[in-house]
């Protein structure tokens, strides 16, 4: 996120867009409900109708996948109607001719046929937005997990840009992460094109520096796979040995035939993690790790903010903290690292190597962590990026960007879209929260979520079992009447093994980030009987 | 320039707007609460916090009555302990406040002023048991034990001003007075969604958690202080640990992000930690496909000479590997640093993108 959770509740206009935030981020939608009460304006665009509409202003139902659409038309608004942040754009951007020239071509009535929002509507919204400023962005995995993701963010920015609310207090583009260390994941240099602190592999002096510090020779220059490509490529043959540390991806990626497919194909494949799971099944070593408070260390949050885990317990068994289970495989492949604590890893290596964390330090984080960038051991860390519209990289890029369709849509033979996400009680595949006793009382199977008016075309009722197929795969699941749902759509969690919506997802990725397309593919409901 | 009052005899600043209980907390003076919720618009509904306003006809509520300049204050007069004193026996009668049997023993307000006040016995007549309403404990997380229940409605507000769920109000008049869902239903046939915010907020034992019971008093268990394992918000929470297992979550008051705040699975879903089902050795598969325990150094070395031979037939790219979204940041770091450094690919990744 380029802002703070803290904004959330000072905001004066907030726009959600892809974020189902009273379920995925349970508190951080208290923060947004308080400030709608506090009397600032909310308006969420999503398919559904989500609980936060409850509190809205203005609910936008897009239909699924066609947000770039909506964008470049609210955009096409804002330049007619002169609505948009000119001094902010002349000073803080480059790009918007090209971004003008794009949004042209995307007048209301156009947009109102893609995305199935009234002209007017879409003209409503704009004029809403640029009512307010700064106005805050929101937006988390409806956005990311298309063919078109890495535009669909780039519309968001371009959009936050153009009204000049980037680099303000309560405003920004603000993408909330779906995992608690996703964030740090990345910052920690787990992609196959950067090191920790997003330096490039195909940069020499980055590698340089790494190598020093790793005590080796030279360190491959060219960006490896990404996690698709690693998995289609076990298939072929070309990747033979596969190491998972701790993902389930037997029922988190789309097309689970496929990826069981995959997985099977390994030559060698290694598995880390605190509980048995689909994806173990298929290890020729499971490594057993130990799990959250029964070691110290550090988890990143969405907002960039460095927060210290500690030890409350000891791991059963003879689980090990994961940091030390590669340590010991280094030193069987004849590396010696010295770091045997997360606290010296943190503070002798990532800090050191790091220069956006390379004031953070153990020490520091007893209290409420600090936000990185932090340079310096003397910053109090960054709560609001690009401060006034002074972008780290120079001036912030607008992007002229085309709407595309979702890979697969509706047809005669498959005429429903299939949505996918997470619901309140569980989280992903249950390994924790279904182990948590209590949890599955509260939610104890998936449902197929489905508007009453496809309920009636289908003479379904409110839980029936029925059957969800698409060109991968079916699952019998229960029908789940509800008004949050339109038309069309049907809406599925990942948290069940049998009724996995990933049964049915469609393995298509985003060019750029390998993002599989879990928010739009193509099924049909058939009833049992 | 700041304006002042007179508290307790002595000229105390406070700025306009300040309500005489914050007013004379920054004046050094503490005033007791039992409904007053930070945050929340004060209700005085308890009338604990009562206190002495010149020229007041009766004992003004502190956390409601906003001061105004040359306001003359007391907070420690006879008058004003001996009508809490009151205040607090007919708290007492109200239900069945019996703390031997309570799991809020140790952190109950009530019980902390019955002590400050010297209540050996009731001073009036308990509540009959049958105008007590039943426990209700339908649901896996959150016991209410209307027997315990002062009716300050802090949870009321936790419920709606802070967390925004709705699930609960205010129910019925006098002495039928209750806390309840819509329609009265139990919490887990409600709009109820188990953020567990009213457990928290509740003063007493009228709303406690399940899975604690019995397991730590307060003053047994170590707090310590984490980051929530789920999703990306981070929230800050207190680990209630007694003989090195989780009794209990909270949330840290005050802290950022959560401001105090947590969701269904930041406070009731720690412990799966504890199952039985955990890996606790490192496994290795047979030739028949069955797995088999093997000690670490075993299955190290396995790793490692299977890496050695993959590189020395294929190459370092012939490797590749996932990190894990969920762990801490320093495990992500030595799983690049192995995959770059000692294997020498940057075929290294994670799910990035969910
Ligand atoms: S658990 Fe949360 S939602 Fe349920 S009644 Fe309490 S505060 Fe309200
Ligand atoms: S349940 Fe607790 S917080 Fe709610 S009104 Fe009763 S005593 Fe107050
Ligand atoms: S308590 Fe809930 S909202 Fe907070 S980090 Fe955990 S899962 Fe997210
Ligand atoms: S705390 Fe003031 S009336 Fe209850």
């Amino acid at each position: 996120m380029t802002n703070s959770f803290a904004d959330f509740m000072k905001a004066k206009m907030i726009l959600v867009i892809g974020s189902n935030m009273t379920e995925a981020h349970p508190v951080a939608a208290t923060f947004v409900k308080d400030a709608a009460i506090g009397g600032a304006e909310l308006i969420v665009v999503d398919p559904r109708r989500t609980d936060l509409v409850d509190f809205a202003k203005m609910h936008v139902p897009l239909k699924v996948g066609s947000d770039v659409a909506l964008i470049n038309s609210v955009m096409n608004v804002l330049i007619e109607e002169n609505l948009y942040d000119k001094t902010y754009v002349e000073n803080c951007t480059v790009g918007f001719g090209e971004l003008r020239e794009k949004v042209l071509e995307y007048p209301p009535e156009r947009a109102a046929e893609i995305t199935g929002v009234s002209a007017d509507t879409i003209r409503a919204l704009a004029r809403r937005l640029a009512s307010v400023k700064p106005a805050m962005l929101m937006y988390t995995l409806g956005i990311t997990e298309h063919i078109c993701g890495v535009n669909n963010v780039m519309s968001c920015a371009n959009l936050q840009m153009l009204l000049g609310n980037v680099g303000f207090e309560c405003g920004g583009v603000n993408p909330l992460r779906g995992q608690n260390n996703v964030q740090g994941a990345c910052d920690m240099g787990a992609l196959p094109n950067v090191f920790p602190g997003y330096q490039r592999v195909d940069n020499a002096d980055a590698r340089a520096k790494f190598a020093k510090a790793w005590n080796v020779a030279s360190l491959p220059d060219k960006p490896g796979m990404m996690m698709p490509t690693m998995m289609e490529n076990l298939t072929k043959g070309k990747v033979k040995a596969f190491y998972v540390f701790g993902e389930n991806l037997a029922n988190t990626e789309p097309d689970i035939h496929h990826v069981e497919h995959c997985l099977q194909s390994a030559e060698f494949l290694v598995c880390q993690d605190i509980f048995p799971t689909e994806t173990t099944r298929f290890a020729h070593v499971i490594l057993p790790a130990a799990a959250w408070s029964e070691n110290d260390g550090t988890f990143t949050s969405s907002e960039r903010r460095v927060n210290r885990v500690r030890t409350a317990s000891v791991a059963p068994g003879q689980a090990k903290p994961n940091w030390w289970i590669f340590k010991e495989i280094a030193r069987r492949m004849g590396h010696a690292w010295t770091s045997s604590s997360a606290r010296e890893i943190w503070d002798n290596e990532v800090s050191v190597l790091a220069p956006s964390m390379a004031g953070i330090k153990y020490r520091r984080l007893e209290g409420d962590g600090i936000q990185w960038p932090a340079p310096n051991e003397e910053h109090c860390g960054t709560p609001t990026l690009h401060r006034d519209g002074k972008f780290t990289c120079g001036l912030g890029v607008l992007k002229p960007i085309d709407w595309i369709p979702p890979a697969e849509v509706p047809d005669e033979e498959y005429p429903l879209v299939l949505s996918t996400g997470r619901r309140l009680y569980h989280y992903h595949t249950r390994t924790q929260t279904g182990r948590s006793p209590g949890i599955n009382d509260l939610l104890g199977e998936e449902t197929a979520d489905i508007s009453a008016a496809d309920a009636r075309k289908l003479g379904v009722a409110d839980g029936e079992m029925v059957l969800v197929k698409s060109r991968r795969g079916k699952v019998k699941v229960r029908a789940r009447v509800t008004h949050q749902v339109p038309e069309g759509l049907v809406w599925m969690a990942f948290h069940f093994r049998e009724a996995c919506a990933n049964w049915l997802t469609n393995p298509v990725y985003d060019p750029i980030t390998q993002t599989a397309e879990y928010k739009a593919c193509a099924v049909r409901i058939d009833r049992l009987t | 320039m700041s304006q002042t009052f007179i508290l307790n005899g002595k000229e105390t600043p406070f700025t306009p707007g300040q309500m005489i209980l914050d007013a004379a907390r920054n004046g050094g003076v503490e005033i007791p609460t039992l409904c007053y919720l930070k945050g929340a618009a004060p209700t005085g509904a308890c009338r604990i916090c009562c206190v002495e306003v010149k020229g007041a006809r009766s004992l003004m509520a502190a956390c409601s009555t906003p001061v105004t300049a040359g306001m003359e204050v007391t907070t420690n007069s006879e008058l004003v302990h001996r009508a809490r004193k009151m205040n607090v026996e007919f708290l007492l009668a109200s239900g069945r406040h019996n703390c031997l049997m309570c799991e809020a023993n140790g952190q109950c307000k009530l019980q902390d002023l019955s002590y400050f006040y010297k209540i050996t016995k009731l001073q009036f007549r308990e509540k009959d048991e049958k105008d007590i309403y039943p426990t209700e404990d339908q649901n896996p997380f959150i016991v209410r034990d209307f027997s315990r229940c002062i009716l300050c409605g802090r949870c009321v507000q936790a419920c709606n001003e802070v967390m925004v769920n709705r699930a609960i109000s205010q129910g019925y008049r006098g002495a039928e007075s209750k806390i309840v869902t819509g329609g009265d239903s139990p919490y887990n046939e409600s709009e109820c969604v188990f953020c567990g915010q009213c457990v928290d907020v509740c003063p007493v034992g009228a709303l406690t958690e399940k899975k604690a019971k019995g397991l730590g008093r307060p003053w047994e268990t170590q707090k310590i202080r984490t980051t929530c394992p789920y999703c990306g918000v981070g929230c800050q929470q207190l680990l209630h640990v007694k003989d090195g297992k989780i009794v209990k979550v909270t949330a840290v008051e005050g802290a950022q992000p959560n401001q105090g705040r947590l969701c269904v699975k930041g406070r009731f879903a720690y412990d799966f930690i504890y199952s039985d089902e955990r890996l606790n050795t490192p496994l290795i598969r047979q030739k028949n496909g069955e797995f088999r325990e093997a000690s670490w150094d075993e299955a190290l070395d396995l790793v490692a000479s299977k890496f050695k031979q993959i590189i020395a037939s294929d190459g370092p790219d012939a490797i590749a590997g996932v990190s894990c979204a969920r762990s801490i940041n320093e495990d992500s770091y030595q799983m690049q640093k192995l995959f770059r450094a000692v294997i020498g690919t940057n075929n290294i990744d994670h799910c990035a993108r969910t």
